[in-house]
């Protein structure tokens, strides 16, 4: 699992992301999935003799406003060139993509400590707090998807010509983790902007990735692998876990890495050889006569930058200081907007505002709810953690009054009424409960004057026991304290 | 008279005014059709049913209103083959319309038929069409150009009353000298090439042949403006060209770039063009001698980025979602490599191979990005010319029609009929050829008259004094 001290990994990634336009990247066809095969079709995306493609807009904004989200350099011109090679599921036998001038250059992705595995991110890995520099962004078309049969193949045209983000960072992660993190990270900021669903399960974000290995001390790149069938941010932490130790293994016996593509096999847990790179493909790029260079300073940045979204980073911060929440607090909000809003409403004129994230993170979150359409108002929560600061109930009381709430929805100080839970803090009352204890518990006032202070929980769980519950514990503490010590 | 042997706009007059109808047209064509086709095979596919059909129903209000039109192989009108003269698109059926078909049928016209072309528009003489040779009008031992002879010898042979062509380097142009017609390479941008089948994107342009200029503005009136589906058309608002000809070239400048006037030159070509340039000083204009000194570079540039372009505009005739699909492949790599190897003539490899050649790792620096450097020289050649001049007034063809076979081995010099046309598609500008004489042997020259880009209404007045003071364009061919 981990990394033996002498050496170290070396990983890029290639994301590529799927854009949540309503047309495909060069023609109207509808950009959509899971209708029957090759039903959103035209000349252009079918690649017909004589057809012309004309740049989607929208898959243009959404990429330079992902280049904005990420900090990257937004080109004023950059321009589409043809990528050759052939292959059934590609209708042109080239597919439109970007080389020399990229909408968009440079950019980081910050990782988020609380979106490497759950076990390590208490390790110093994951606190680091890095933040990974990307290569380029830019703009292609997705390929068809080809179905193998027993004696036959099928193309679905429905995803040729799709609108196609890559992503392609530099080869800056170090290890598994924190290549986990990277595409988590990658996913809330895609997220934000609402460019993506992201899903990598469903091939909404698809994930190439290039790993080497060094002796830790070594400037030197190794020889790289590319690992390709990577379906899951966990595919591809495991992928990438067995693959360094496999290269480390064949270096500690003296062999050379070949530079290859292998396949990672999930069931297997282990990558296997696909093709060898000896013969580098040549793609032969050169710019697509038939697209105009696209000029992003006419309008095009500007529609982007309007709908520039809070980020990750700086609405955790935000939350953070607005709300007194955790960092791991935040960063779960940060995760879902819709329950971040729910949050932030629930929040916003609650006194105790990190009882709020408390309330709504462990309680709320573990029923399962749909904040966009639960009927518990997100103020009930904020009126919840205030019945308990104002101390007109206790937090045993609250589970109940929460629990209320889940089953009948209505407000706090509603339900308080209906179960008659309201505490009981008024001190002659308490008294009353306390003297009533101290007559009634004499073994444990004697241990308690003795020097055993535990024993003050016996006459508090009586007080408790006779209120039904009621009695403010904290004044039901000072006032027994006061009258066994007279 | 045959209406087969009258001009678009007399016939729109006769139409309008009911003396005659659109069947009429067609019957003459079809006559004319049937008594010479056998000799020129001009057409590669004929729309007789569907045109007399079309002829009972056409809007005869609208500007074409009832004129058939002939239209080159290669592009696409929904239903109708659209071969590209090769065998790997045999059998294909276009599904959709190119918006200069559109623009035509909407316009009134009637398709008339398909007309023979080299295969991809890849060639000077239509011989490298894989549907048989066209013949030479004029004589019928000759090659009539390429690539769009078909068109060409259809209008000049009177079997057509108009065509479309295509020009990448001189494909209209070129043709229309050797047959004797009017052919208009318009500015790249002016006519939208959706639905023309590419050969190299960023120089192809559509275009007229016909048999008079007055009949090329109508055609590119109707055809010019912005298409939504072609990024590189330009944006300016629609033009209605040639609306008004007083026949004068008084005070224009005509300049003779020196580049295009070269010792060695066929003589009779020399002295038609020579006399040309003097009618228009005679008339009113000045000469001016201007040079475009990049001129020599233009056919290396020229074969290096059509070639690249071609190189990939031709990947997708694999054999896998239409046309031509090789029987008995082992494997989608072996489908590949017959279907292509069976399906392309030997013109279209060689410019594949030589187009994938000039974009490789290692060599596309010194070919590829090269050529572009060149080619921006070039451009400016023509944007210095045009601050001395408003137009350029060259020779079309190096010479007149050649005699079949006579280049087919040689394909170097096949490349050199198109000398003085390829640079004018490298820099963008518009062009047009109309006949300036005739040889002794009766064989007609074209004079080429380009103009500055976007400058058509300039070259299409100026050719329409030229043309209505001679009367090359009202000579008929042998029958």
């Amino acid at each position: 699992m981990s990394t033996p001290a002498k050496w170290e990994a070396v990983i890029g990634l290639e994301v590529h992301v799927q854009l949540l336009t309503q047309t495909k990247m060069f023609c109207g066809c509808t950009n959509h999935y899971g209708d029957a095969p090759t039903s959103h079709v035209c000349p252009v995306c079918l690649g017909l003799p004589g057809s012309l493609p004309v740049p989607n807009e929208e898959a243009i904004r959404l990429t330079l406003l992902t280049g904005l989200m990420l900090g990257c350099t937004l080109a004023p011109v950059a321009r589409f060139d043809r990528k050759n090679y052939f292959y059934p599921d590609m209708p042109k036998n080239y597919q439109i993509s970007q080389y020399d001038d990229p909408l968009c250059a440079g950019g980081q992705v910050p990782l988020d400590p609380f979106l490497f595995p759950k076990e390590i991110q208490d390790t110093a890995e994951a606190k680091a707090g890095r933040a990974i520099r990307l290569t380029r962004i830019h703009l292609e078309e997705d390929v068809a998807k080809s179905f193998h049969f027993e004696d036959r193949s099928g193309i679905d045209f429905n995803r040729a010509g799709t609108p196609l983000m890559e992503i392609v960072s530099e080869a800056d992660l170090r290890t598994p983790g924190e290549a986990f993190s990277f595409l988590g990270s990658l996913r809330q900021v895609l997220l934000a902007g609402h460019v993506s669903h992201a899903d990598m399960e469903k091939g909404q974000m698809r994930c190439d990735v290039n790993v080497s290995v060094r002796p830790i001390s070594q400037k030197e790149f190794g020889t790289k692998v590319e690992l390709k069938n990577l379906n899951s941010t966990s595919g591809v932490r495991r992928a990438l876990t067995y693959e360094i130790a496999r290269q480390i293994a064949a270096c500690e016996k003296g062999e050379a890495i070949a530079h290859e593509t292998r396949r990672w096999d999930d069931e297997a847990g282990a990558t296997f050889t696909m093709r060898t790179k000896e013969k580098a493909h040549d793609y032969r790029y050169f710019p697509d006569p038939d697209l105009l260079p696209v000029r992003t300073d006419q309008g095009l940045l500007e529609a982007a930058r309007a709908r520039l979204p809070e980020l990750p980073t700086v609405l955790q911060a935000r939350l953070i200081q607005a709300f007194g929440v955790t960092a791991y607090q935040a960063s779960v909000l940060g995760a879902d907007r819709v329950l971040c809003a729910y949050f932030e409403k629930a929040a916003a004129q609650a006194k105790s505002k990190a009882t709020v994230a408390n309330w709504i993170l462990n309680d709320f979150l573990s029923t399962q709810p749909d904040p966009a359409t639960t009927p518990i108002l997100p103020e009930f929560f904020g009126e919840l953690a205030d019945l308990v600061a104002d101390g007109t109930i206790n937090s045993a009381q609250a589970k109940k009054v929460f629990a209320e709430l889940m089953a009948n929805p209505a407000s706090p100080r509603e339900i308080v009424k209906r179960l008659g839970l309201a505490q009981i803090s008024d001190a002659s009352a308490l008294g009353a409960y306390c003297d009533e204890a101290i007559a009634a518990n004499p073994r444990s006032v004697e241990d308690y004057r003795a020097g055993k202070t535990n024993a003050i929980n016996a006459l508090k769980g009586f007080v408790m026991k006779k209120s039904q519950g009621k009695a403010n514990p904290l004044q039901v503490d000072e006032i027994l304290k006061a009258k066994l010590s007279a | 008279m045959s209406l087969a042997y009258e001009t678009i706009a007399t016939l729109r007059r006769r139409i309008l005014s009911k003396e005659i109808h659109p069947r009429d047209i067609l019957k003459d064509l079809f006559t004319q059709i049937d008594a010479r086709e056998k000799t020129l095979h001009a057409y590669t596919y004929l729309n007789r049913e569907s045109a007399l059909a079309d002829a009972e129903k056409a809007d005869l209000s609208l500007p074409l209103g009832g004129i058939p039109i002939a239209l080159k192989d290669n592009l696409n009108a929904l239903g109708d083959p659209c071969t590209c003269a090769s065998k790997i698109l045999e059998g294909y059926k276009a599904p959709y319309d190119a918006t200069a078909v559109s623009l035509l049928r909407q316009a009134g016209s009637i398709l008339l038929g398909r007309t023979n072309m080299d295969e991809f528009a890849m060639g000077s003489s239509t011989e490298n069409s894989a549907l048989g040779l066209t013949r030479n009008p004029w004589d019928s031992t000759r090659i009539p150009g390429g690539s769009s002879g078909g068109s060409a010898a259809a209008v000049a042979g009177r079997i057509a009353l108009a065509a479309l062509g295509s020009d990448t380097g001189g494909s209209i142009r070129q043709p229309a000298a050797l047959c004797g017609c009017v052919g208009l390479k318009p500015t790249y941008g002016r006519i939208s090439r959706y639905g023309l089948v590419a050969f190299a994107s960023s120089l192809d342009q559509i275009g007229p042949l016909t048999r008079t200029v007055e009949d090329s503005a109508l055609l590119l009136s109707v055809l010019a403006g912005h298409d939504p589906r072609d990024n590189t058309t330009d944006l300016r608002p629609p033009e209605k060209f040639l609306t008004q000809k007083n026949g004068s070239v008084q005070g224009l400048r005509v300049g003779l770039p020196k580049e295009y006037f070269l010792p060695g030159m066929d003589s009779e070509t020399e002295s038609a063009i020579r006399s040309a340039a003097d009618w228009f000083k005679k008339n009113g204009a000045t000469l001016v001698d201007v040079s475009l000194p990049h001129t020599p570079t233009a056919i290396a540039v020229y074969y290096i980025l059509a070639t690249a372009e071609a190189s990939a505009n031709l990947a997708r005739f694999d054999g896998v979602r239409y046309g031509r699909r090789a029987t008995d492949a082992r494997d989608v790599l072996d489908l590949y490599h017959r279907t292509r190897s069976e399906g392309f003539g030997a013109e279209v490899k060689r410019r594949i191979i030589l187009g994938t050649f000039v974009l490789s790792q290692g060599y596309a620096d010194a070919y590829y990005r090269q050529a572009q450097k060149v080619r921006a020289l070039l451009r400016q050649d023509f944007e210095k010319a045009f601050t001395q001049c408003d137009l350029l007034l060259t020779p079309t063809s190096p010479e007149p029609a050649f005699p079949l076979g006579e280049r087919t081995q040689d394909p170097l010099k096949m490349y050199l009929a198109d000398v003085f046309t390829i640079s004018t598609n490298l820099a963008g500008n518009g062009a047009i050829s109309l006949p300036c004489g005739f040889t002794k042997s009766n064989l007609p020259i074209g004079l080429q008259l380009i103009g500055p880009r976007f400058g058509e209404e300039t070259i299409l007045r100026a050719a329409h004094a030229f043309e209505q003071a001679h009367e090359f364009f009202q000579r008929l061919p042998p029958s």
